[in-house]
């Protein structure tokens, strides 16, 4: 199945790339989106099964990719609104353009699924190369700007991540095997050279920091989300990351089956705790409001890490806030393009009283805000308050008091921004030229955010069989 | 003689810290990919013969034609001045060289002893870094990728120290080489010098915050 579905996507792709009438390009979307949904179903009916030996559908997978299922089908809808309202839209950047989403989609659901670090590996730089076209789709010289950086630091970072195969298969130098799948290196895991999986850990969460948004090279995230149409954004600030995490995760499980769990966590946990930091202090002079949103991302993967780094609940926090961050940083990228329709600009300073002109949009806008940063009824609330109680339990309380402190700063620079979008009229604002949007369009979006609030405060018994499934090969 | 051809690649990596023309890096790189021909044909002999000869066609062909020959052709098409124009001096530039060479072979001797030859080791980490530096230290974009491209060479040298056991690892490498040689080069290199006149990275600094 995994088989078809790769080259199924793959053609839908070069259908859709060489394919320029529109009725056709839509009707491919449309079998994507299908071909999507039955490879979900098909995976969620083979769990824990192995097809052709590099693909296991496991829990950590399956949980990703009914996250990017569900993500993929109102991108698809906001992509169509996106580009056939865009004035700049011609048949050939159309076709571009869901020619990449259609690669980027298949190549990170198959990511998911990979049982070995060097597939994982290939489908990361598939990712690189259709992301870039969705970065470049304004062919502007911005847009040039934000893609080529983005290109160039995943380059690197890919092959960063590349190093460390190397170096992974050094490490088995006593073992008598060189299969570098997950299950064999759990396996090994006694065995293993420990200096150079130390190496080798560096060099991989290194390189899978590109696509996670977290320090390091998060750089390139923030300029792509900044320069990528609405709905590209969404999925590039959302299942791009959760595959990031899945490259990490995977390798500390087999790290954390050797004595060397407390050096990486420690790494994890500076790395962590820096994104955070490097968020804070941009959040606060930030006046790009997609940019604001990236950074607001960037910290979100800080704490998604401190989880990971702080063991115990943490473990089972950290996947669950990943998710849930998935649906509403998602929701609210896909308002952003109703926002820009309104104002035409993307400077805070520029943009105010969106409560007037579409109040649907702005009611999104504040739930969306209101679960980003976490407030109770949310349901990252839950998650976030889990991540605490874990670095509470690892007596972290320096870093956890500091953390807080960072928060507080994020909070109060994200909500000026918000509620001056949402409440302060903006100083001669022609309001003539205000297009009415149909609440219908927001549809998507309150889905996401109360599925997220749902996740969170209620979480269904297989859902968190499914966490704890993939967590149980971490040491408590 | 193995490891005659890794010291020498090591040197290059000085020459290269202290050249002034653009043309002299095209050239060293075009010097790199030749030796790695020979390091590669001498080192994987337990490989199979048409890998290997995939392998050698990958060095000469790709690594020592056709991107040196690309990038003398963009250097012409979009008139690109000859001075590297570095940021630091060529003599920080070869200091700092030295230190990443010296710090890379203490790290060796750290490391335990495994299947692996420390001089691969040693070579492929300074060329990383000092990969890194040149991108770091460098004006124009164009020097950008060719410091990406002489860290791809070194990734290619460590590759070919596990090659014998994993031959998958080497193709897998050769597979990085040309993906992003293409993406970067063939793609936006071409399209920056469309839109940006004058390539410098002064001119990327218009997406900002604020």
């Amino acid at each position: 199945m995994i088989v078809i579905y790769l080259i199924g996507s793959f053609l839908i792709g070069a259908g859709l790339f060489f394919n320029r009438r529109k009725l056709l390009n839509y009707s491919l979307v449309g079998l994507f989106l299908v071909l999507q949904c039955v490879y979900t179903v098909y995976a969620c009916w083979h769990y824990n099964e192995t097809v052709s030996n590099y693909f296991t559908f496991d829990s950590l997978g399956i949980i990703m990719l009914l996250t990017a299922t569900i993500i993929s089908i109102p991108a698809a809808f906001h992509s169509y609104i996106y580009i056939e309202e865009s004035e700049e839209m011609t048949p050939g950047s159309r076709a571009t353009y869901f020619g990449a989403l259609v690669l980027l989609i298949a190549a990170v659901s198959a990511a998911y699924m990979a049982n070995h670090v060097a597939v994982v590996w290939i489908f990361t730089e598939i990712t690189t190369l259709s992301a870039s076209a969705l970065i470049y789709h304004h062919r502007n010289k911005l847009a040039l700007e934000g893609t080529w950086k983005y290109v160039f630091i995943c380059a690197i970072s890919i092959t960063f991540v590349f190093i460390g195969i190397l170096f992974l298969s050094l490490s088995f130098a006593n073992s008598g095997s060189d299969d570098l799948s997950y299950k064999n290196l759990l396996l090994h895991s006694n065995s293993l050279n420990l200096s150079w999986l130390r190496l080798a850990f560096l060099f991989i969460f290194t390189g899978f920091t590109a696509k996670l948004g977290l320090f390091p090279m998060f750089t390139a995230g923030v300029d792509a989300k900044d320069k990528a149409p609405g709905p590209a954004a969404a999925l590039l600030s959302s299942i791009v990351m959760c595959m990031g995490f899945v490259g990490i995760f995977r390798m500390y499980v087999v790290i954390s089956n050797t004595s060397l769990l407390h050096w990486a966590s420690l790494v994890v946990g500076i790395a962590a705790f820096i994104s955070i930091f490097i968020a804070a202090v941009y959040m606060i002079k930030v006046k790009n409001i997609k940019r604001m949103m990236a950074y607001s991302s960037v910290e979100h993967m800080g704490l998604v890490m401190l989880g990971i780094a702080a063991g115990g609940v943490g473990y089972y926090a950290a996947i669950l806030h990943i998710v849930l961050h998935s649906f509403v940083k998602s929701s609210l990228f896909f308002q952003y393009n109703q926002l820009y329709k309104v104002f035409k600009n993307k400077n805070i300073s520029q943009i105010g009283n969106y409560f007037k002109y579409n109040t649907t949009g702005a009611i999104v806008v504040l739930l969306a805000f209101i679960s980003v940063t976490a407030m109770p009824p949310s349901g990252m609330f839950v998650s976030e308050f889990l991540v605490f109680r874990s670095m509470f339990e690892a007596n972290q309380l320096v870093l956890l008091i500091v953390v807080l402190l960072l928060l507080t700063f994020i909070i109060w620079a994200f909500a000026k921004n918000i509620f001056k979008i949402l409440f302060t009229p903006v100083v001669d604002f022609d309001e003539s030229k205000v297009p009415s949007i149909s609440p219908w369009r927001s549809l998507s979006q309150f889905v996401l955010i109360g599925g997220a609030a749902y996740l969170g405060l209620n979480p269904p018994p297989i859902f968190v069989d499914l966490i704890k499934e993939s967590i149980k090969l971490l040491p408590i | 003689m193995l490891h005659v051809l890794l010291i020498v690649f090591l040197i290059s990596l000085f020459y290269l810290s202290i050249a002034n023309r653009m043309t002299t890096y095209v050239n060293v790189l075009a010097l790199q990919g030749i030796m790695l021909f020979f390091v590669a044909f001498l080192e994987l002999k337990s490989i199979n013969t048409i890998n290997l000869i995939l392998i050698l066609l990958e060095t000469v062909i790709f690594k020592s034609l056709a991107v040196p020959i690309f990038l003398r052709y963009v250097l012409k098409r979009n008139h690109i001045t000859r001075e590297a124009e570095p940021f630091v001096p060529n003599f920080v530039s070869l200091i700092i060289t030295t230190v990443i060479v010296v710090t890379t072979i203490i790290l060796s001797n750290t490391m335990e002893e495994g299947k692996l030859d420390k001089m691969f080791f040693v070579v492929a980490l300074s060329t990383l870094f000092t990969g890194l530096y040149f991108i770091a230290s460098r004006r124009k974009i164009i020097t950008h990728v060719m410091g990406y491209l002489v860290i791809e060479n070194g990734v290619f040298v460590l590759s070919l120290a596990v090659g014998n056991e994993m031959p998958m690892l080497v193709n897998l490498g050769i597979m990085l080489d040309i993906f992003a040689s293409v993406l970067i080069l063939g793609i936006f290199l071409n399209k920056i010098g469309d839109v940006f006149k004058d390539i410098d990275v002064n001119q990327l600094t218009n997406l900002k915050d604020y």
